[in-house]
């Protein structure tokens, strides 16, 4: 005999157990975190087997372009997080989600909650493949020890900040889509706000001519302040440091979630 | 069932009512009423004149009255072009041939540190030895002595050899290899008439035509004689952060020179040393110099003799640069185009679009027209307020805009205009294949986007210009406005305003993706339910 249900309110953990069934069903999920594996992996791969280290003056940071593919892994990142908020939107389930679980910021925090664990698994594999990719393919294209440039290795300090820093910059990519997600409700809108956040600032600071302001947009981008985090040499001539890079991220990802939750306690749903 | 008791429908509706027209007029209708998708073009339109407005940027010319104005001298041609070089010289009367033995060509190079070094703020880490690859001394036949006049030249180089050059622009190459006291090259210049030969010769007899210029209206007396010069040295930099910029600095070079024969009638004896065009506030490094002892004349230069060019190794920007909100507007064009679609699937739209007109490529494509249309007369005005007000804002901040030929102009505006309409039903065409506004709106601006930007930060040169080939973001080319020349030494990146590809050939291959992913869209569309 199955016992009747009790009556208690909903607390955290069911919210989490929830949010982590709807996103292990939904049939996109396993695909959108395979191709971001597969694309981050690829474009890494592809970005460092196109540089060579010339005899002498290779101006390159190797473990940054054996990240690059993270600048196309955010892109779907963004969309399962942007997925994640507004397909409940599209099909209505989002009625069902408060009913069941009437305190939104609840809610809220248990889809971040998940969404943050499964990004972090997914991009851990993506950049750990990513590096490997790289301490295989460098040594082949002039990035030895005798031009100055050690194996990859995650031994090495600056070379695992850039590696952990890019799984939490995709973490925090997440956490911004799905707070933009909230606040604007439609996917196309928020995907194409997000994108833009990300992808403008450094194209326009590629053009500003003024490097006082180039220096500023750089700063306040999250794309380009938060893979700051990314760079292993010059540091000094960074228009921001690491980790500071990364914390402009990190509040970008907060507002934006906060201006969702807000929203989402304000509104009708 | 049996048929025999159904009896098809007769309406009195005459067929054709899924005309083309009125399937533009129902397409058109939808986009119209919805509130976000106008208001969503009116913001594309927007970013674009905004960014493109946006007074960020100050120079000094014309600032401090009209003796800073940023004037370029215009070569025969009309274009604008350096002209600064050291030039010792005296006038030839009439026709006449001078021919000169060049025993060495040496220079200095700045000195480039791990710091930034932007481009024209000269040196900060001192100099090095080393050549200009375009680092340039000969003869040179001149109509006169003022920047900008007409001239042929024989010269060698630091890297390519020995080149015939006249009037800026026009450059023939003759035998290649470098110049030493070991393997000297002799040069001679002919003049007969408007016709100037140069020839080259490795031993003072055995003589080689590299080639010949026809300089219109030259004066009966020229100025002749020996030059050198050198030109702003360039190279990309990969900053940490991924944003390639460009270091570089005024280069010099110095060339020895010995026997020195004249045929003709020279008129004057001495031999005038003279810096033509160098800048006002010359660095040593900038600053000409002459030396003779005897046969043997060495003459030292900084600048260069060619079409003058935008970017690093040139000064000022042009409207390309000034057109960078296109990026924006691009973005929210993607989101309207795939939305146009994607929203009837959702709302359960599309089974009644599809009821009312059963073909469905038609559909497909009259959606393609409506979107098209709108989002080109959008970027159409936004191009044009920035191409025309965009100029007049940066020359007003004094910045040196390139001036381009109102051909160009048109041909920037209509392009980008046209880059817009394209890239809206690219969106549209992915749309109907995902069926999904999230994944189409992020593989559209993926496609469209993220190329150039990964050519203009991380990727080397090479990889760089082969995704500005393949990839849609080869339609950026259509923006270009002032030509690269291969003997221009300047980093030729996008974010200065050059692309791989021509034009029209960029634009075309963003068309061919769009026609693509259309006609994979129209295929599936209609072997897919709804």
């Amino acid at each position: 005999m199955r016992q009747p249900p009790r009556a208690r309110p909903a607390n955290l953990r069911d919210a989490l157990h929830a949010e982590w069934t709807k996103l292990r069903t939904t049939p996109g999920t396993i695909w959108l975190l395979l191709a971001t594996i597969a694309l981050t992996v690829a474009v890494s791969a592809a970005a460092t087997a196109a540089i060579t280290c010339p005899t002498l003056g290779c101006a390159v940071d190797p473990a940054k372009v054996s990240l690059t593919g993270i600048q196309l892994g955010q892109a779907l990142v963004a969309i399962l997080a942007v997925l994640a908020i507004s397909g409940e939107y599209s099909t209505g389930m989002i009625r069902i989600t408060l009913a069941a679980m009437p305190r939104r910021p609840t809610v809220l925090a248990a889809k971040a909650a998940i969404l943050t664990g499964v990004t972090l698994a997914a991009g851990t594999i993506a950049v750990l493949a990513s590096v490997l990719a790289g301490r295989l393919i460098l040594p082949g294209h002039g990035f030895t020890p005798a031009h100055g440039y050690p194996l990859l290795s995650l031994g090495d300090g600056p070379v695992l900040r850039a590696a952990a820093g890019s799984v939490l910059y995709l973490a925090l990519i997440a956490l911004l889509s799905l707070g933009t997600a909230t606040a604007v409700r439609d996917s196309a809108t928020a995907i194409g706000i997000v994108l833009g956040l990300l992808y403008l600032f450094p194209i326009i600071a590629q053009v500003v001519t003024d490097p006082h302001w180039q220096r500023h947009l750089q700063q306040i981008g999250p794309m380009t302040a938060g893979l700051a985090i990314q760079a292993t040499t010059n540091l000094h001539s960074l228009p921001i440091g690491p980790w500071a890079g990364l914390g402009v991220l990190a509040a970008w990802a907060a507002a934006a979630l906060l201006t969702g939750g807000l929203l989402l306690r304000l509104r009708d749903a | 069932m049996t048929s025999g008791t159904i009896t098809p429908a007769r309406t009195g509706v005459r067929a054709g009512r899924d005309g083309f027209a009125q399937l533009l007029r129902a397409e058109w209708t939808k986009f119209r009423t919805v509130r976000g998708w106008v208001i969503a073009m009116l913001v594309a339109g927007s970013v674009i004149v905004g960014l493109g407005l946006l007074p960020g940027d100050h120079g000094s010319c014309g600032q401090s009255g009209p003796a800073s104005a940023c004037t370029l001298p215009v070569g025969p041609g009309g274009q604008e072009v350096t002209d600064s070089f050291s030039f010792v010289h005296q006038p030839l009367a009439g026709d006449g041939s001078i021919t000169v033995r060049v025993t060495s060509l040496t220079g200095l190079l700045p000195q480039l540190g791990n710091g930034r070094v932007s481009a024209g703020q000269g040196l900060h880490g001192g100099v090095r030895p080393g050549l200009a690859p375009w680092a340039k001394a000969g003869l040179i036949i001149k109509a006169s002595t003022r920047p900008g006049s007409a001239y042929a030249a024989v010269l060698v180089t630091g890297s390519h050899g020995v080149r015939m050059q006249d009037d800026y622009t026009h450059d023939i190459a003759g035998q290649s290899g470098p110049v030493s006291a070991a393997s000297p090259r002799w040069l001679r210049l002919t003049r007969s008439g408007d016709t100037i030969t140069g020839a080259e010769s490795a031993d003072g007899t055995h003589w080689t035509r590299v080639g010949t210029a026809h300089l219109a209206g030259l004066p009966s007396t020229v100025q002749a004689g020996l030059f050198a010069t050198s030109p702003q040295y360039a190279q990309p930099t990969s900053q940490s952060l991924g944003l390639a910029g460009a270091a570089g600095g005024p280069t010099q070079a110095t060339a020895a020179f010995d026997h020195l024969t004249r045929q003709g009638a020279w008129p004057s004896q001495a031999w005038i040393g003279e810096d033509i065009g160098g800048p006002g506030n010359a660095t040593p490094l900038q600053r000409g110099g002459f030396e003779r002892a005897g046969g043997h004349f060495t003459v030292t230069g900084s600048g260069d003799i060619a079409p003058a060019v935008a970017g690093a190794a040139g000064l000022g920007t042009n409207i390309t640069q000034t057109l960078v909100g296109t990026f924006a507007g691009l973005i929210v064009v993607v989101v309207v185009g795939a939305m146009f679609v994607t929203a009837e699937y959702r709302r359960g739209l599309i089974r009644t679009t599809l009821a009312a007109s059963p073909r469905r490529g038609r559909v497909l494509a009259a959606k393609a027209v409506v979107l098209g249309v709108v989002a080109y007369l959008t970027g159409l005005v936004a191009a044009a307020v920035v191409v025309t007000g965009g100029q007049r804002i940066l020359r007003g901040n004094g910045v040196y805009v390139h001036p381009t030929t109102t051909l160009t102009e048109l041909r920037v505006v209509a392009g980008t205009a046209a880059l817009l309409a394209v890239a809206a039903v690219l969106a549209l065409a992915i749309g109907a294949l995902v069926r999904r506004s999230a994944t189409a709106v992020s593989a559209g601006i993926v496609v469209l986007v993220l190329p150039y930007l990964l050519a203009v930060s991380v990727l080397p040169a090479g990889a760089a210009q082969w995704l500005l080939r393949l990839t849609p973001a080869a339609a950026f080319a259509i923006q270009q406005s002032t030509p690269q020349y291969p003997q221009v030494d300047n980093v030729y990146t996008p974010v200065n305003g050059y692309f791989p590809l021509a034009p029209w050939a960029g634009f075309a291959v963003l068309c061919a993706w769009a026609a693509l992913a259309l006609g994979l869209a129209v295929l599936l569309f209609r072997r897919r339910d709804a």
